[in-house]
């Protein structure tokens, strides 16, 4: 049964995200939406987080989110993925569950 | 009327919540007062004046552009604290260039960021009159 968990909060600014990556569980997709997009970049002070999720969940951002907050594509973390709207569809649809971790 | 010392200290990211645009809105109604204006961006409000923003995947007003017009007011002392940049995998190259044009310099264009360390940006702080936090 996996699940999908769309997180919009700042991994900086609030512990949802981290709780999220604490929670989740093997084979479990993760979504950064809105605020949450920042976490997708490397270089970061939770790139090491996300990244550890990396090993054994799918994890993906909203690529309209990214861009609106300046962040290009091309600094994201290797092996996350980008999504647009239609694409955070089909992660729903394609997974049993979702849990937003507001 | 007296002319204080305030500072808008910005700590949030722009789109997810409000708080980025109404602190611009109030920055800009100051600007009218004649007051002597900062503006600190420390933790995620670093992500409100960075370069690139593009809107057009969420729907809503990219305002990035008004801080380019924060000059024309003699707003010119934004405080960027860098190590909420390096937290974020940020340097001044990923921020837009804010420039302001001084009156007294042959209207030479002036730089309006100035990156400052956390020890620095709590001074700044503690020299204020008012300090307005969004």
């Amino acid at each position: 049964m996996a699940m999908l968990h769309i997180v919009n909060k700042s991994p900086f600014e609030r512990n949802a995200f981290e709780s999220c990556l604490n929670h989740a569980s093997a084979g479990d997709a993760i979504l950064m939406i809105e605020d949450a997009a920042v976490g997708a970049i490397t270089k970061t002070a939770f790139a090491a987080k996300v990244e550890a999720a990396l090993q054994d969940k799918s994890v993906y951002v909203l690529s309209g989110d990214l861009a609106a907050r300046g962040l290009s594509e091309d600094r994201i973390i290797s092996g996350v993925e980008t999504v647009d709207y239609a694409g955070f569809v089909d992660l729903t649809v394609n997974n049993d569950t979702t849990q937003s971790w507001l | 009327m007296a002319t204080k010392k305030f500072m808008f200290v910005n700590r949030k990211a722009p789109y997810g919540t409000i708080y980025a645009l109404e602190s611009l809105e109030v920055v800009l109604i100051s600007a009218a007062f004649d007051q002597e204006v900062s503006l600190a961006f420390i933790d995620d409000g670093v992500y409100q004046i960075t370069k690139g923003q593009d809107t057009t995947g969420i729907g809503q007003k990219n305002f990035s552009k008004a801080y380019q017009a924060l000059g024309d007011y003699d707003i010119n002392k934004l405080y960027v604290e860098k190590e909420s940049l390096e937290e974020r995998g940020l340097t001044l190259d990923d921020l837009m260039e804010l420039t302001w044009e001084d009156e007294d310099d042959d209207y030479a264009e002036k730089p309006s960021i100035h990156l400052v360390d956390r020890a620095a940006m709590s001074g700044l702080m503690a020299d204020q009159e008012v300090v307005i936090s969004f």
